[in-house]
């Protein structure tokens, strides 16, 4: 049994610490091309909690057999064995789907770590007691943007629904629960994911409309949580490992 | 260039028991981003400091002790911009 | 001590009994080191050149973000990410801290944001160059935030409050910069004989920029005998580069590497390590635009604020609005 459990939670770091990581990898990339100078520094800030995270989740597979360390979990894996969800791998775009993107995750991101608080692991609710703290506050950034830009100039309106559009259909897979997911919920180790689902859906409606935006009708697109990853994700490793995949075993 | 954010200065209580203190300023479209930029440049958000932010064109300065200005232009947008006042030693324990 | 060689605005040396009451004022409160505050009477020129050297310094900060910034997504460890993206987020908090200085002087960050994208102003020319290799965002921290630390700490006692005050700032943050480039050079001279050449390789393209970062020799630079006299500018080029040269080349020596110059030498007479003639028709090549990356870094900066405009229109749209709201509400 202990065996079982400890999969689930390996499973379930993989996939807090993939999305964490692969956010990041992607936030990272405006440092220094941001659209103030305000934003370029908190835009960095949120990065380097990501990328905090990334390392406490990470670890935490590792230590339950992923790999020999955080950073060969991040770097030497292929693109088949990463647990992200697809909306994460997304390209930048403007900032406007930056922040759109951030927005969809965090109204995710932050209830399912408060979920997380009260997991039967205690590795588990010791890593979402830190980062919750850090979620909220980037739920609350992305949810001012999305409601200011919403409803700010007709071009930014214009810009951050092309951005709802694009990226909506990809936010469904934080909250559609798998056989994983279900697993983990009945053994008390992750919150359920349909409750928090309800939550989310609330949550995006209240925001949304107060930006004057529109959520689009259509299917869910899923995959990244058993691997099948959009083609993003293959250019995303090819950059982010390249140092390590070049030169086999050296140390940084 | 015209639609330039707003200048704002920032008071930040670093610890219980001690006054805001002047840090420095930053551009924000309004009030409540100032305050999250505020936590953002200024205390790398530490929990639990209190922020205050005002635009700077609210401030009024007095005028400086000695001579009278000659330095017309200057002197105006000072009043408008009085940044940095009076951070130096303490800063560090933000 | 600076009492009689003040140069006011390109009319020669003057004397304090030669001055006008407020020019002997302003040079009286600089001799006895009290700081200048914006509103306080000064000479034009004095302004001048602080709002065109604190937003030159600034637009190095920001520019300076570009070719470390290159690497973050690369960075070969998550703990090696995040102090990159840490320090390149340092170095936007530095320009931020800079430009907030400047505006005191009555200059807007939109007209020196528009200086540097037109061209018009200046950045520190170290930036043109190109990171090709992981080590050279280790040779950047040890080499280029040691010179640039060794220029800064004597500006925290600049004569303009404004600017000594956020230098004070920034050196404080700075601190970690430089070590955390020396450590990298560690690890790679520590690893594999590829690491280590390529630790070599960063040295000795970021030698000879580091070292003209210090400003042109004492007898060709224009602006230094008014800056000193003024407070604004504390020792002369030459005597920086002096001392970054002894502080650095025993560091090169403790990682293995060598310094890219045949002429290094201890000199005991002088107690100072000599050094080679540097190449300065380079130097004053990429200062005219000729650099490896002077387009790219320029193109990225325009870029940034070209793409950005909708957002920042769009903000101050929603601003206004909701200012009409509440006014409607009241």
């Amino acid at each position: 049994m202990a065996g079982d459990t400890d999969k689930l939670v390996r499973d379930l770091a993989l996939r807090m610490g993939d999305n964490a990581l692969i956010l990041g990898q992607r936030v990272s990339a405006w440092c220094g091309h941001a659209p103030v100078l305000e934003e370029d520094i908190a835009l960095a800030n949120v990065a380097l909690d990501l990328i905090g995270q990334t390392k406490l989740w990470l670890g935490l597979a590792a230590d339950l057999g992923a790999g020999a360390n955080a950073d060969d979990v991040a770097f030497l894996r292929d693109a088949r064995a990463f647990r992200n969800s697809l909306l994460v791998e997304q390209p930048n775009g403007d900032y406007g789907a930056t922040l759109m993107r951030q927005f969809l995750f965090d109204a995710w991101h932050y209830p399912m770590l408060n979920g997380l608080k009260d997991s039967a692991d205690a590795r588990v609710a010791e890593i979402a007691e830190k980062s919750a703290k850090e979620a909220a506050y980037h739920l609350e950034r992305s949810s001012d943007f999305v409601v200011r830009l919403g409803d700010g100039s007709d071009e930014s309106r214009a810009r951050m629904q092309d951005a709802l559009d694009a990226l909506y259909p990809f936010a469904g897979e934080l909250t559609t629960p798998d056989e994983t997911d279900d697993a983990l919920a009945a053994a008390g180790l992750a919150p359920d994911l349909n409750a928090l689902g309800e939550h989310y859906d609330a949550y995006l409606d209240r925001v949304l409309s107060e930006a004057t935006l529109t959520a689009p009708e259509g299917a869910v697109r899923k995959g990244g949580k058993a691997g099948l990853h959009t083609e993003e994700m293959g250019h995303i490793l090819a950059d982010m490992q390249w140092l390590q995949r070049a030169y086999p075993g050296a140390t940084w | 260039m015209s639609n330039e954010f707003p200048l704002w200065e920032v008071f930040i209580r670093g610890q219980h028991g001690l006054s805001h203190r002047h840090v420095g300023s930053l551009h924000a479209p309004d009030a409540e981003i100032a305050i999250k930029n505020a936590r953002d440049v200024y205390t790398r958000r530490n929990e639990g400091v209190s922020i205050w932010v005002v635009q700077s064109k609210d401030i009024a300065a007095s005028a400086p002790g000695d001579k009278e200005p000659l330095y017309e232009p200057s002197n105006s947008k000072v009043y408008r911009h009085p940044t940095f006042f009076d951070i130096p030693d303490e800063v560090g324990k933000m | 001590m600076y009492a009689q060689e003040v140069k006011s605005t390109g009319q020669g040396v003057k004397s304090l009994e030669e001055m006008e009451p407020d020019e002997r004022a302003f040079q009286e409160k600089i001799n006895a080191e009290i700081k200048i505050e914006p509103k306080d009477w000064m000479p034009e020129g004095y302004r001048k050149t602080l709002i065109r050297q604190i937003s030159q310094h600034a637009h190095s900060e920001i520019v300076g973000q570009l070719p470390e910034g290159n690497w973050i997504t690369r960075a070969p460890t998550l703990e090696r990410k995040a102090i990159l993206l840490a320090k390149v987020q340092d170095e936007a908090g530095h320009g931020l801290y800079l430009y907030c200085a400047a505006e005191t002087l009555g200059i807007s960050r939109d007209q020196m944001t528009e200086q540097l994208l037109s061209g018009k102003a200046k950045y520190s020319s170290i930036f043109n160059y190109p990171t090709l290799t992981w080590a050279d965002i280790g040779a950047i921290g040890w080499l280029v935030d040691g010179a640039a630390i060794m220029n800064q700490v004597p500006l925290q006692r600049c004569s303009f409050g404004p600017y000594s005050r956020a230098m004070i700032r920034v050196c404080k943050e700075e601190s970690f910069h430089q070590r955390q480039g020396y450590d990298i050079m560690m690890k790679l001279c520590d690893g594999t004989p590829e690491q280590k050449e390529m630790a070599q390789d960063a040295l000795n393209r970021w030698w000879e920029p580091s070292l003209m970062m210090f400003g042109p020799p004492d007898g060709d630079s224009v602006h230094s005998a008014q800056s000193m006299a003024w407070g604004i500018k504390q020792n002369t080029n030459d005597e920086l580069r002096q001392k970054f040269v002894d502080e650095t080349v025993p560091q090169a020596e403790y990682l293995g590497l060598t310094v890219p110059d045949p002429d290094v030498k201890w000199n005991e007479d002088r107690g100072h390590y000599d050094f080679g003639e540097l190449n300065w028709n380079e130097f004053y090549d990429v200062l005219k635009g000729n650099g490896p990356c002077n387009k790219e870094r320029l193109d990225a900066r325009r870029k940034a604020w070209d793409d950005g405009e909708w957002f920042r229109d769009g903000l101050m749209a929603h601003a206004k609005k909701r200012e009409a709201r509440k006014m409607a509400a009241e």
